[in-house]
């Protein structure tokens, strides 16, 4: 089922491209050697080629060109060998220079494409037209002072990379679960923290809406949505928006439209009507960027495990179905828990234990994987002591909630706890000795064929032994017993 | 090809120039006269030569992702017609 909305004039189908803002992580910004961390003090991390001092010569920062190339390879895109640096003109306060180097008719990496994952378990293959790199601007605060902005430069020629999709998504799902891959690419290569809170990953929405068969329609761009909701939720209010337009007669205008995340609807930028004449032209003061294919195939061989490759290798050695393996891959984090846990056990039982009951831990307790208070290792030594038998699968659930309590190792709460199960058959025996004797009407009845009372008796015993019987122990003896 | 005076008016406007209206005629043919020059290079025959992206160095050097800059707060800030502690302080420009 494909996904519309529904007009006055029956369906329409909803197209959507991103481009999307993806800090650079590198020490140093593009082309100067300041600083690139975050939340520094105001303006102390701006050299004079950040701030647009005259008569300063910009000097490209070679890790970030490593970081491009990188990302493009993870992209499964062209590298481009001969690319260009182009100045785009407009002027605002935060940036200084009144132009962004960036990168317009020849950028860096060209066409490429991603596989994304969807709800319903299907793939689809999402075209990217090209990746550039270009200097972030500064930041203005406007809510310090009633008649003036306030500017900090810190930011000022940090390198970004521009990521611009095909429009090729149909759906706010399918928008969603593109930036998703995107960003996880991104955080699997280290090519850009993925931090959406920070900006360091931000996306610019291109929607439009159309019937079935037709070209594209006009398009809007919806500037800097923040958060993978809300490029989701931005995508319905404005092909809403188009969609009430189309049907009243009216034209839909191409212009720039911010997401009113609190509203939930999209609102014109007018002051952006004239910001598309950016007058590109080649920067006078850079070269062409020239690579070695030799540099590109020693990055490319030095490239990590991508999400795709360690989804398939979960499914193909491990066992695991896709969906456990989706959810495992999603943060590297995740991958590296979980492979942790999985060293030398049974993987499909650490798959499930984490999806499952440490999942719900985190949740409980409002954990991410980087701040659990069960490490893998601990993990590890919980499944290690449902494997010997030590602890059943009930007990090990509750000896899991203690460790999210209190970040102890499993072997000190059973220990602490006298948790430890019961495999001692003469102990079980002695048990269902008693249950037998204090229910024997049931016993009489059972060995005259009321075989459903088998799950009562087993009930009784664990009962009886505080849930601490070995419960494959308890069976077995139980039917020996009971004949 | 030649600029019409509409065209002068909206480019010093895109460059932040306070143009006169009675002097839009001159730039206009000021204008004008450069574009003719670059129109007399384009007679030049250029089947078969790469374009070139700048006069000297074949392809950018770079620099080592070292942090070699910044740490430069009151040098940074010593022109600035108006500040805030350690910001620029500029008239409000929001949307």
């Amino acid at each position: 089922m494909s996904y519309t909305i529904e007009g006055s004039t029956g369906p329409w189908e909803v197209v959507i491209g991103l481009e999307v803002h993806a800090q650079v992580t590198s020490m140093a910004k593009l082309f100067s050697g300041a600083a690139t961390e975050f939340g520094a003090e105001p303006n102390s991390q701006v050299s004079f080629i950040d701030a647009g001092f005259p008569g300063m010569l910009p000097v490209i920062n070679r890790e970030c060109v490593a970081q491009a190339v990188r990302t493009g390879l993870g992209l499964n895109a062209q590298v481009n060998l001969w690319s260009r640096f182009d100045r785009k003109n407009y002027f605002y306060a935060d940036l200084p220079q009144g132009y962004q180097i960036s990168q317009y008719q020849y950028p860096v990496i060209g066409t490429g494409q991603i596989e994304i994952q969807l709800g319903d378990g299907s793939t689809k293959t999402i075209g990217i037209t090209r990746l550039h790199l270009e200097q972030d601007a500064g930041k203005s605060l406007h809510d310090q002072h009633p008649s003036k902005s306030y500017i900090d430069l810190n930011r000022s020629g940090v390198a970004l990379m521009e990521i611009v999709s095909e429009p090729d998504m149909r759906s706010p799902e399918e928008a969603g679960a593109y930036l998703t891959k995107l960003r996880q690419i991104l955080r699997y290569l280290g090519t850009c923290d993925g931090n959406m809170e920070q900006g360091s990953l931000r996306a610019d929405v291109n929607v439009s809406v159309r019937k079935a068969g037709e070209g594209f329609r006009t398009r809007c761009e919806v500037k800097n949505v923040n958060s993978i909701r809300f490029v989701m939720q931005a995508v319905e209010a404005e092909a809403r928006r188009q969609v009430e337009l189309w049907e009243a007669g009216e034209e839909v205008v191409q212009e720039t439209r911010l997401f009113d995340t609190t509203r939930g609807v999209t609102r014109s930028m007018r002051s952006k009507e004239d910001a598309h004449d950016y007058r590109y032209f080649p920067d006078p003061d850079l070269p062409p960027l020239v690579l070695e294919q030799s540099w590109v195939d020693s990055l490319k061989a030095a490239l990590p495990e991508l999400p795709d490759a360690r989804r398939a290798r979960y499914v193909g050695d491990f066992g695991l179905t896709p969906y456990d393996a989706h959810v495992l891959t999603l943060e590297k984090e995740t991958a590296a828990f979980y492979e942790a846990v999985a060293k030398g056990r049974d993987p499909k039982m650490a798959a499930n234990w984490i999806t499952g009951d440490f999942f719900a831990g985190l949740n409980r307790v409002g954990a991410s994987i980087g701040s659990s208070p069960v490490s893998a290792e601990d993990l590890g030594a919980l499944l290690d002591l449902i494997s010997d038998n030590t602890l059943s699968g009930k007990l090990a659930k509750e000896v899991l909630e203690a460790m999210f309590e209190t970040g102890k190792a499993p072997g000190l709460i059973v220990e602490e706890r006298g948790l430890k199960q019961v495999t001692d058959t003469g102990a079980i025996e002695a048990v269902i000795d008693q249950v037998m004797a204090a229910n024997a009407g049931k016993v009489e009845e059972y060995r005259s064929g009321k075989d459903k009372l088998f799950g009562f008796f087993v009930g009784q015993t664990m009962k009886a032994m505080q849930g601490k019987g070995n419960p494959a122990l308890v069976n077995e003896l139980l039917k020996k017993k009971l004949g | 090809m030649s600029l019409d005076t509409a065209t002068v008016r909206r480019v010093a406007s895109l460059a932040r120039l306070r143009v006169e209206e009675a002097d839009l005629p001159r730039l206009e043919a000021e204008l004008n006269g450069i574009l003719g020059w670059i129109e007399q290079l384009q007679a030049v025959d250029t089947q078969g030569v790469e374009p070139m992206a700048g006069g000297g160095a074949q392809a950018l050097r770079m620099r080592e992702d070292r942090v070699t800059d910044g740490g430069i707060q009151e040098q940074v800030l010593a022109n600035a017609p108006d500040r805030a502690g350690a910001f620029f302080a500029v008239p409000k420009v929001v949307e």
